[in-house]
């Protein structure tokens, strides 16, 4: 396959989830030459220069599929700092910032799941697996949302908090911290 | 059209100090083509909503309207018999009778409203068959699976004339895929022509509703819908995996 072919192919099985540009396709095809991964095939008519896997790339790709992502790779997760920064933030309230981001949440799963609603079973099963991990990833985070609130009903009292205070003013948030938040 | 409204609902239950308001002052209407999840922790009024939306349960103050018909002026064999003809329950268990067949148990509703065993079977038949289960009319519940079972019990919901579809926890005791196939088909039935409430704390299951309803301490704190450009999710940053 030359570059535009593999980028097509990639798009496909990933239904565009995550875009490639074919520069970017290419500096990566040179980097895997250098390792003795790939091996460029004559040019076509076209100007096109097909790559084949070496049975070294073969090995590094077993090895790949063979090894699971570290979580820790990750970058750091935002919302889970700003709900942890909402916490000790006076005059924040903690339950809208959850229910705001639930509600955000909520709605991308729907339309995750309406796109899974469309798709054909029978012909588009790598679409459907990439889409099913985006959905149980959204899922998670629901999930993980409705925990945070569980534990706020239990370990905090309902004085600190109270609904729609985030739709305030700055400057009324400023007043809240004097009045709401015990000491 | 509108087939399910809720006015200002307030359910109490109990007196005094004790007393419980499960539900307070809801406001909800679910019109035809529409699938409604309601969403919210245990003792949120989840439930308590479902059962006054079927009649199951009168509210303390506020109207509940099926097709037009507010409840609260009905006799109780005028809601009995609107619950048979309008309203079909979708449980996590104890749905079918296990003494009876799966043709027998789509037909049971219809018997029940006086139409004849000769007459019910062939619409039962036919509700099977829409449920992808042309052929299981005789078998027992006993004799299918968990998720066939749930086929059955959405084919016997919406028999005959029903057209107000109430799920509580439809998928509780199913695996990942087979669950995904009974909501699949309850969005179907839904999306030709039926109304539709389930009340689930699956996220992933309330994402295959037309709008989300959050509920808290009885009151309905947020509503979820679509996206109004749903394709941007594929190509922003925090649409990519």
């Amino acid at each position: 396959m030359h570059g535009y072919q593999l980028r097509a192919a990639f798009e496909e099985s990933t239904g565009g989830t995550w875009p490639l540009n074919v520069g970017q396709v290419y500096t990566t095809l040179s980097r895997l030459e250098r390792d003795d991964l790939v091996r460029p095939l004559p040019a076509n008519d076209a100007g096109q220069r097909p790559y084949e896997i070496t049975a070294a790339g073969r090995k590094d790709l077993a090895a790949w599929f063979g090894t699971p992502i570290s979580r820790t790779d990750r970058p750091r997760d935002e919302l889970a700092i700003k709900l942890a920064l909402a916490l000790c933030t006076p005059g924040v309230d903690v339950h809208a910032v959850v229910q705001t981001q639930r509600s955000a949440t909520m709605r991308t799963l729907q339309e995750y799941t309406r796109l899974k609603a469309r798709a054909d079973q029978a012909v588009e099963l790598s679409w459907l697996l990439v889409l099913d991990a985006m959905v149980f990833q959204v899922e998670a985070e629901v999930r993980w949302l409705d925990h945070c609130e569980a534990s706020l009903v239990r370990y905090t009292s309902p004085s600190a908090s109270s609904l729609g205070s985030l739709a305030q003013p700055a400057a009324d948030a400023d007043t809240e911290v004097e009045q709401e938040v015990p000491r | 059209m509108t087939i399910l409204e809720l006015r200002s609902v307030h359910r109490v239950h109990g007196g005094g100090p004790t007393a419980v308001h499960a539900l307070r002052g809801v406001t909800l209407t679910v019109e035809e083509g529409e699938l409604v999840a309601v969403m919210g922790p245990s003792g949120s009024g989840k439930s308590t909503l479902l059962n006054l939306a079927g009649g199951l349960d009168r509210p303390t103050k506020g109207e509940v309207v099926i097709n037009g018909t507010v409840l609260d002026t009905c006799t109780r064999r005028a809601l009995a018999a609107l619950r048979r003809r309008r309203v079909g329950y979708v449980f996590q268990d104890l749905n079918l009778l296990a003494s009876l067949t799966a043709a027998e148990n789509v037909a049971l509703p219809l018997e029940l409203d006086g139409v004849s065993v000769r007459q019910a079977r062939p619409t039962a038949l036919a509700a099977l068959a829409e449920v992808d289960l042309a052929g299981y009319g005789p078998r027992f519940p006993d004799e299918l699976s968990g998720g066939q079972q749930q086929r059955v019990a959405i084919a016997r919901a919406l028999v005959g004339q029903r057209r107000l579809l109430l799920a509580d926890e439809p998928t509780g005791a199913l695996d990942s895929q087979t669950g995904e196939a009974v909501l699949r088909l309850l969005r179907s039935k839904v999306d030709a022509g039926a109304a539709g409430v389930l009340v689930t704390h699956e996220a992933r299951h309330a994402a295959w509703a037309d709008r989300v309803v959050f509920l808290r301490d009885g009151v309905i704190v947020d509503t979820s819908g679509p996206l109004d450009q749903p394709d941007e999710l594929l190509t922003t940053p925090g649409g990519s995996p």
